[in-house]
């Protein structure tokens, strides 16, 4: 199969402010081209939702109801969401904090995400995991853990897992531009390399990591670039162009499927808020983020696409707005009157049997070391 | 002289032994123009320069294993983590090549790695570990682990001096919560030497970091509540342990009970007890008792952390129990 993504020039890319299809050099977009109008709608309502949705936990977070930090994803909502719409149900991916559209791509909901961001009992992880630390293999994506660089060895054992079975799955896993400085990168992308499995991997370069800009991450001209040493296929998109990631990411997840082993894909995109909301960035050039914001918003450069290309109305555009806002409205008002978790839960769900050691007994509240073998009544009763 | 936190008291150290010692840099992520994730290292780059406060990728085997090869040419590095957490990325640069260098090869490695650890801060499993026990076992580490300001200075300074390389954990827990006038001079604190925190005569406590905030307090109600005498002992260094702190407390009490933040099974108070059942078990009154976590990892949501991690409400129990066993 031709792999059709072009390489994409940095400097010219930053120079250039493309603001529709129109000003964008044509490329070949057969994947993109083949989607319908309503799946564009589907992608803009994506892309809305995120953004949304993570401007409501700003809010909660003020509010001091987010208990933990807050990580936005403004700016690279395209990333997250072109690259996740290019898989099938059936396929898995493994989310970064900063792929939260990815996750509501995959059927993750809004409900979900406030529940989990405010620690409450009845989030995805029952509160011991925070953000959008949580997975679900039914609808096709992997809770990630903090160390960054660990879901990729990960992630091959899952591709590895389809090529052995014969099943027809691709795996997807992302990556930021300083997790690929990790060994458990490095090792793991070289392991799904030699074993051919059926993995894409995308390096979301938003130029920075923390406060560490790219260039004092690696001294390679482009991630891409690595592609060649793993003798894995590269390639690169501009990140804020919703179809342009669909079509490379969907290019190499058929790559995948028909046997073409991993493909690296580069998405140049940026990230526009800190590291988390307590970072206040002043290590950011002045005027840099402004730029991205009023030059290449992923949203605003696909409303200006959706109008020109498909007619999309204001009408048809407001009217997704308003779902969107009654949808996070209704699940803010669910998830504020859930309940905090029972204290006694945090101690189960660590083996597959239901707990054989008791709480300590100075914590069950009991009178004598010697009762110490007794279980609470109502504790260890439900699977963790 | 005005009081300083135990953030500011670590730079402290930073900025006095990088102006006692050109051979002592330091290197880690976001440590440079952002000054850390804490911002421990706050100022240094400006003062020092991007030479001598290196910025480094997200890479903790290499931060760790070039530190190491630095210091066999006698630099003296101080590696950052950003979170101790990341550390088990060093592992086995840590325990296979750093402990094992001198013994085997003849090469010293004197630096220092450090890093914000422990919990009671609703950050989840993966930024509140307390990886300390990982290393206990370790013969070619030292470990210390401070509790105060003025011990987090004086530490710091002993570590970045010390010929062998220090894990120096760092409870971010107190970074902002406790504060000490500095002692006067070139505050060094010895690697090795446990603090009676408080003096007592009934029950001993013996526990370091956080807890000994949390010991303290439990000391106090107790004292209030029940006329129970409680003895602190904060132990400072983990490796080498003080032992004799350790007997003197249990034949001046003849009751103990250790507390600590990590979990229980495996935990470092298991060894402190194993210690004192060797060489002063007919000092006791009473067997060594345990306040730990609980053997899972840290949940995240305040009613599950606050239930896994020892609260004064919980050394208050044991105490009580052992006083009147
Ligand atoms: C192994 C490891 N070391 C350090 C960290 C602390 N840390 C969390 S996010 C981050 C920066 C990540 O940057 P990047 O991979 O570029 O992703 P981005 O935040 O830009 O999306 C760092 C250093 C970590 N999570 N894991």
């Amino acid at each position: 199969m031709e792999f059709p993504a072009q390489p994409l020039d940095l400097d010219a890319m930053l120079a250039f402010t493309p603001r529709s299809e129109r000003d964008v050099p044509r490329v070949a977009r057969p994947y993109a081209d083949q989607l319908t109008r309503e799946q564009r709608l589907a992608l803009y309502r994506h892309m809305r939702m995120t953004r949304s949705l993570e401007e409501r936990l700003v809010a909660l977070y003020r509010q001091t109801k987010v208990v933990g930090g807050l990580f936005r994803s403004l700016g690279q909502e395209a990333d997250a969401v072109g690259s996740a719409f290019a898989l099938e149900r059936r396929d898995i991916m493994s989310p970064l904090i900063r792929n939260m559209g990815s996750m509501l791509v995959k059927g993750a909901t809004p409900l979900e995400i406030l529940r989990q961001y405010m620690a409450k009992g009845d989030s995805p992880t029952r509160g011991r995991e925070l953000n959008i630390h949580f997975g679900d293999l039914d609808r096709g994506f992997v809770g990630q853990i903090s160390h960054l660089g660990d879901m990729i060895p990960v992630m091959a054992g899952i591709a590895l897992s389809f090529k052995l079975r014969g099943e027809d799955r691709v795996v997807l896993v992302y990556i930021g531009d300083g997790a690929t400085s990790t060994g458990a990168f490095h090792e793991g992308i070289n392991f799904a390399a030699v074993q051919k499995v059926p993995m894409v991997v995308v390096v979301e370069n938003n130029g920075y990591a923390y406060s560490t800009p790219t260039g004092r991450q690696t001294a390679a001209n482009s991630f891409m670039d690595k592609a060649v040493g793993y003798g894995i296929t590269g390639a690169q998109a501009d990140g804020n162009d919703v179809l342009a990631v669909y079509d490379v990411t969907r290019a190499a997840v058929e790559r995948a499927r028909a046997g073409g082993g991993v493909t690296l894909i580069e998405l140049i995109t940026y990230r526009r808020k800190g590291h988390a909301e307590h970072d206040n960035q002043s290590y950011v050039p002045d005027g840099e983020t402004e730029w991205w914001a009023a030059n290449n918003d992923p949203v605003d450069r696909f409303i200006a696409w959706l109008r020109e290309r498909d007619g999309v109305t204001d009408d048809e555009l407001a009217a997704i707005d308003a779902a969107v806002s009654a949808e996070i409205d209704a699940a803010t008002d669910l998830a504020e009157a859930s309940p905090m978790p029972e204290p006694l839960d945090g101690l189960e769900g660590i083996y597959a049997e239901p707990p054989r050691l008791a709480p300590h007994w100075y914590r069950a509240g009991v009178r004598t070391a010697v009762e110490q073998h007794e279980r609470p009544a109502g504790w260890g009763t439900h699977d963790g | 002289m005005a009081e300083i936190t135990y953030l500011e008291a670590i730079r402290e150290a930073l900025t006095e032994e990088m102006e006692r010692d050109p051979n002592v840099f330091c290197l880690g992520e976001d440590i440079g123009a952002y000054g850390g994730a804490f911002k421990v290292t706050e100022g240094l780059q400006a003062r020092f320069g991007d030479t001598r406060v290196i910025d480094t990728p997200i890479a903790e085997a290499a931060i760790i294993g070039a530190a190491a090869g630095a210091a066999h040419m006698g630099m003296r590095p101080v590696a950052e983590l950003q979170f101790i957490d990341f550390i088990s990325c060093g592992y086995d640069m840590l325990t296979n090549y750093v402990a094992t260098a001198r013994y085997r090869a003849f090469l010293p490695c004197p630096m220092v790695v450090r890093g914000p650890s422990g919990g009671y801060v609703r950050g989840g499993p993966f930024h509140s570990q307390n990886p300390e026990a990982a290393f206990l076992h370790t013969p070619g580490l030292k470990i210390v682990y401070p509790a105060t300001a003025a011990d987090a200075k004086g530490l710091m300074k002993a570590a970045i001096r010390d010929d062998d390389c220090v894990l120096f954990f760092e409870h971010k827990y107190l970074y902002r919560r406790v504060k000490d006038v500095m002692p006067a001079g070139d505050h060094v604190v010895p690697i090795g030497k446990a603090r009676v925190a408080r003096e007592g005569t009934d029950v001993s406590i013996i526990t370091y970091a956080a807890t000994v905030w949390k010991a303290l307090e439990a000391a106090a109600q107790l004292e209030r509540e029940d006329g129970i005498s409680v003895e602190v002992i904060d132990l400072r260094t983990l490796l080498p342990m003080d032992d004799e702190a350790i007997a003197a407390t249990v034949r001046k009490t003849n009751r103990v009970m250790i507390v600590h933040e990590d979990t229980r099974t495996g935990g470092i108070a298991g060894e402190i007890t194993a210690r004192i059942n060797e060489t002063c078990f007919e000092w006791l009154d009473a067997p060594v008792l345990r306040v730990t976590a609980h053997d899972v990892p840290l949940p995240y949501s305040p009613p599950l952390e606050d239930y896994v991690l020892p609260q004064v409400s919980d050394i208050v129990a044991v105490a009580r129990h052992l006083a009147r066993y």
